[in-house]
């Protein structure tokens, strides 16, 4: 039973993650998209006479629920059956971390960085909503996201999107090696 | 309820990426400082993989379950993609996820991650606001 806990390797996930392109288009022509579904929501909540809101959202509806089975997918991998170890992050990674002022790694994510109260706090305010805007300004100006342009653009040898996925590198490297730090020493 | 089957086809996905770790915030920080191959990994067989799918879909014509045809998919050259990717790049090193994970992060317990997701929407909500201004 300890298989259903552990993480999986790089060369399972991998394939698995891609194979969702061909599912999706077997299925029934979809193209897997993320972001997409942050503009659905926009023009089902409050498209506010917006162009990029004004348009039929119910088409792609099936991409919300896409997305519900995402949420109960990491709800089954994270919570339901969560590895009780730590990522085994590289040693160099998490000593950089606790130089940072991190605690050990403890599931997937730093909850002292990641909670309801540091919400309000300077750190906690940037790496959650300021980050959060950033992910939703952004994909939608690069009209796509990681799974969009990252797995099925490049997929599809689509060269705008290695431009788009090379920049989405370039930006979070970037931000993670110069700006990154003086954040969580805040 | 026919976009019901999605559901168990995200799930699937959501599965993958998370028991992958794609979900974690410190996965990507490690990423971001090349101190490990996992995360490249992924991506080195994920993008294959799905390649590979598509080569076999136009070689073979085939057509969906429900024999309509398939479309490939087009990705057109805009401003956006740099600018835009850039933004995206610096917002996921700040939340270690993209829009996919922040699905799967709140389902794996970070249920305060809803706020990065609502932001996320309201990021989006804003670029569909200022877009005739931008480059």
């Amino acid at each position: 039973m300890d298989i259903l806990y552990k993480p999986w390797p790089w060369y399972v996930a991998g394939p698995l993650i891609g194979l969702t392109v061909p599912l999706l288009l077997l299925m029934g022509n979809k193209k897997l998209g993320i972001s997409s579904t942050l503009r659905q929501i926009c023009a089902a909540c409050m498209p506010a006479h917006i162009p990029l809101f004004e348009y039929d959202w119910k088409k792609d509806g099936w991409n919300l629920f896409f997305v519900t089975g995402v949420l109960l997918g990491g709800f089954l991998g994270g919570y339901a059956f969560a590895n009780p170890n730590a990522v085994a992050l590289s040693a160099s990674t998490v000593e950089y971390l606790k130089s940072q002022g991190l605690l050990d790694p403890m599931g997937l994510m730093p909850v002292e960085l990641f909670n309801w109260s540091s919400l309000i706090t300077a750190k906690g305010f940037l790496l959650m909503v300021f980050g959060g805007f950033m992910v939703g300004f952004g994909t939608r100006y690069a009209q796509g996201c990681t799974s969009g342009h990252g797995i099925l653009g490049l997929s599809a040898l689509q060269w705008p999107s290695l431009v788009a996925t090379m920049s989405f590198f370039i930006g979070g490297i970037l931000f993670s090696h110069f700006v990154l730090p003086f954040i969580l020493a805040l | 309820m026919k976009n019901f089957k999605y559901l168990f086809v995200g799930l699937f996905f959501g599965l993958a990426l998370t028991k992958g770790e794609a979900i974690s915030w410190y996965r990507m920080q490690e990423m971001f400082r090349f101190e490990s191959f996992h995360m490249y990994g992924i991506f080195m067989t994920a993008i294959p993989t799905g390649a590979l799918s598509l080569f076999i879909i136009r070689q073979l014509k085939l057509k969906t379950f429900d024999h309509q045809p398939i479309e490939m998919p087009k990705k057109e050259y805009h401003n956006g993609i740099i600018l835009g990717g850039l933004i995206f790049g610096f917002g996921w090193a700040l939340t270690g996820a993209c829009p996919g994970p922040l699905y799967a992060q709140i389902g794996s317990g970070s249920v305060v991650t809803i706020i990065t997701l609502a932001s996320a929407i309201l990021g989006t909500w804003t670029f569909g606001k200022v877009q005739a201004y931008l480059p």
